[in-house]
């Protein structure tokens, strides 16, 4: 009983956020809904490069990280360094495969 | 101040994210919408860094800037040169670096809620229960991703061919992820920071596990599948801060992923539960094999004068002309039949390659004209029109077991119709099965003839017969 209500807390408390998530899920979907076949390979790319956005969550973590704590700082290094890959490979790759498709 | 323009600046990331994606729905504006995205991404990313209040000191942003460096310069030159046949895997590659990022995260943030107030682990309040929740999503499903990314990079590049199947594994990986959920509940109860590294290994083994026994066929579907779970990982993050373009971009990538992956499977005729559960390929060697009949070759001056005669010629490519880095030999067939009078179209199966789109960012990097190109619905009705079908390097995709034999694991696809053609001609290395392991009827029909060889050397010496006619 008490989890469900601490659950239900939870959720109230967080109402605006759970707006958010439902309206972005749709518009998700709604931005590349009709999207043709030839274009799913790119798009595939273009969002992987987008879901790089983690990166800002791993140099928060390091702006917020005492420089004493090596453990946190080695892997926050880490992070932002896979994050940094993520990102600007994705963009790059997609970029790469969509400078093809460009008008002769 | 800095507080209310960093929050103006996520607004402009997020809905640059939003115009970006939207953009990149279009072949006319796609190159725009992506560089679009990333100026968003670069917004975001600065603003994170030049915007922050508080006390740091010089030593984290050194690391931060030597981070990015790295990253940066690794990533534009293995992106700047990798062939355009190894896109999937480098998909694959830097979609697992994203989960791991999120997983890191996750670890950090789990250890600093933990020295910070080691009693709100004992009984978790509902606003540490909110971060603990959060926490233990995200290193769940980052570590997941990373892991299954890891083993799709390598299953796609070859290292791991076969699909390896431990005896009962559905009953094996089910048996993980119960004890995931087990851990995890276990761990947001009593916040020991023993358990965490207990579920990281467990969740990276889940992650190895289910990508296992998937078959290469089906690798599309698992990447695009990792690839809104990455996107997950980063709405936790989101969350975890409170951070809106976080949240933005990862529910996008989660949604727009998650539809792009049911779109495939549909393209495959595949139910997604089957394709994470059932064993393709398993009753490879079941299926039937009964109609098999002689199969008749043909040389390449008879297929040159066969094309050159005709009206309308189709190719269709698959994975193989890829390998064989064909697709240049492959436009300059098109061009010379073209001079000489012959209507030439190619039909793409949208999941020819080993993505959806995959053949024609290939065709179109040896610049094949976009108009060309025909999709599956549209190009089917042409077939019985037309002269010579032309298939090169591709098999499943247009076996007609597919419709007709009810037994067969790839029964319910839809496939190319080639076999309403006047002549197919099959351009194949070997009598090799295709990527899902199965006999092609086609290649037994009375009108196909098979030409044998490497796609590249085929193609050229097709092209310099032509030219001599």
């Amino acid at each position: 009983m008490e989890l469900i209500k601490n659950f239900l807390t939870l959720l109230s408390e967080n109402e605006q956020m759970i707006y958010f998530v439902i309206l972005s899920i749709f518009v998700g979907i709604e931005v590349i809904g009709g999207v043709p076949t030839v274009l799913h390979t790119p798009l595939m790319s273009g969002a992987n490069a987008i879901h790089g956005v983690v990166i800002v969550g791993a140099i928060f973590v390091m702006l917020n990280t005492s420089q004493d704590d090596y453990i946190s700082l080695v892997l926050g290094f880490f992070a932002v360094l896979l994050g940094t890959l993520n990102v600007v490979g994705g963009f790059v790759v997609t970029d790469r495969m969509l400078e093809m498709f460009k008008k002769k | 101040m800095q507080h209310q323009l960093l929050s103006v600046i996520y607004i402009i990331a997020s809905v640059l994210f939003i115009i970006g994606l939207k953009m990149m729905g279009n072949p006319k504006s796609a190159r725009k919408g992506n560089l679009i995205s990333a100026a968003g991404m670069c917004l975001a990313i600065a603003g994170t860094i030049f915007l922050h209040e508080g006390e740091v000191s010089t030593i984290v942003y050194v690391l931060i800037f030597l981070a990015i460096v790295t990253g940066t310069i690794i990533g534009w030159t293995t992106a700047k040169r990798v062939q355009m046949t190894k896109i999937p895997e480098l998909v694959s590659m830097f979609n697992g670096m994203g989960g791991a990022c999120a997983a890191l995260i996750s670890l950090i943030e789990f250890n600093h809620l933990y020295t910070a107030n080691p009693a709100a682990m004992e009984d978790p309040v509902p606003a540490a229960a909110g971060t603990l929740i959060c926490i233990i999503s995200g290193l769940v499903i980052g570590s997941v991703s990373f892991a299954g990314s890891i083993i799709a990079f390598f299953k796609l590049n070859g290292t791991l061919e076969k699909p390896v199947r431990l005896p009962k594994y559905n009953y094996i990986n089910l048996a993980i992820l119960a004890l995931v959920v087990i851990v995890s509940t276990q761990l947001f109860l009593s916040g020991s920071v023993a358990l965490i590294y207990v579920l990281l290994a467990l969740s990276l083994l889940y992650g190895v596990m289910f990508v296992f026994p998937i078959g290469g066929a089906d690798m599309p579907v698992v990447i695009s599948l990792l690839n809104s779970f990455t996107g997950v990982a980063a709405a936790f993050g989101g969350f975890l801060y409170g951070n809106h373009v976080m949240l933005t971009g990862g529910i996008l990538v989660g949604s727009a992923g998650t539809l792009l992956t049911i779109v495939m499977c549909k393209a495959m005729n595949r139910p997604i539960l089957q394709v994470i559960f059932g064993a393709f390929g398993t009753h490879a060697a079941t299926a039937s094999n009964d109609a098999k009949g002689n199969v008749r070759d043909i040389s390449i001056t008879d297929t040159a004068t066969l094309m050159n005669y005709s009206k309308k010629v189709i190719i269709i490519p698959g994975y193989g002309l890829a390998v064989a880095q064909a697709q240049y030999a492959i436009h300059e067939l098109q061009t010379i039949l073209e001079d000489h009078g012959v209507e030439v179209k190619y039909a793409i199966h949208p999941v020819a390659g080993r993505m959806p789109g995959h053949m024609n960012v290939l065709l179109a990097e040896a610049n094949v004209d976009y108009e060309k190109l025909c999709e599956m619905d549209d190009i089917n009705p042409e077939f019985p029109t037309t002269d010579v079908v032309f298939v090169v390097g591709a098999n499943d995709v247009v076996n007609p077991a597919a419709k007709t034999d009810p037994s067969s694991p790839i029964f319910g696809m839809p496939i190319l119709e080639a076999e309403n053609a006047r002549n197919i001609i099959i351009n194949k290395r070997s009598m090799n099965a295709g990527y899902a392991g199965i006999d092609n009827l086609l290649f037994y029909d009375p009108k196909t003839s098979m030409l044998f060889g490497d796609a590249k050397s085929v193609i050229t010496r097709l092209v310099s017969e032509l030219k001599q006619m």
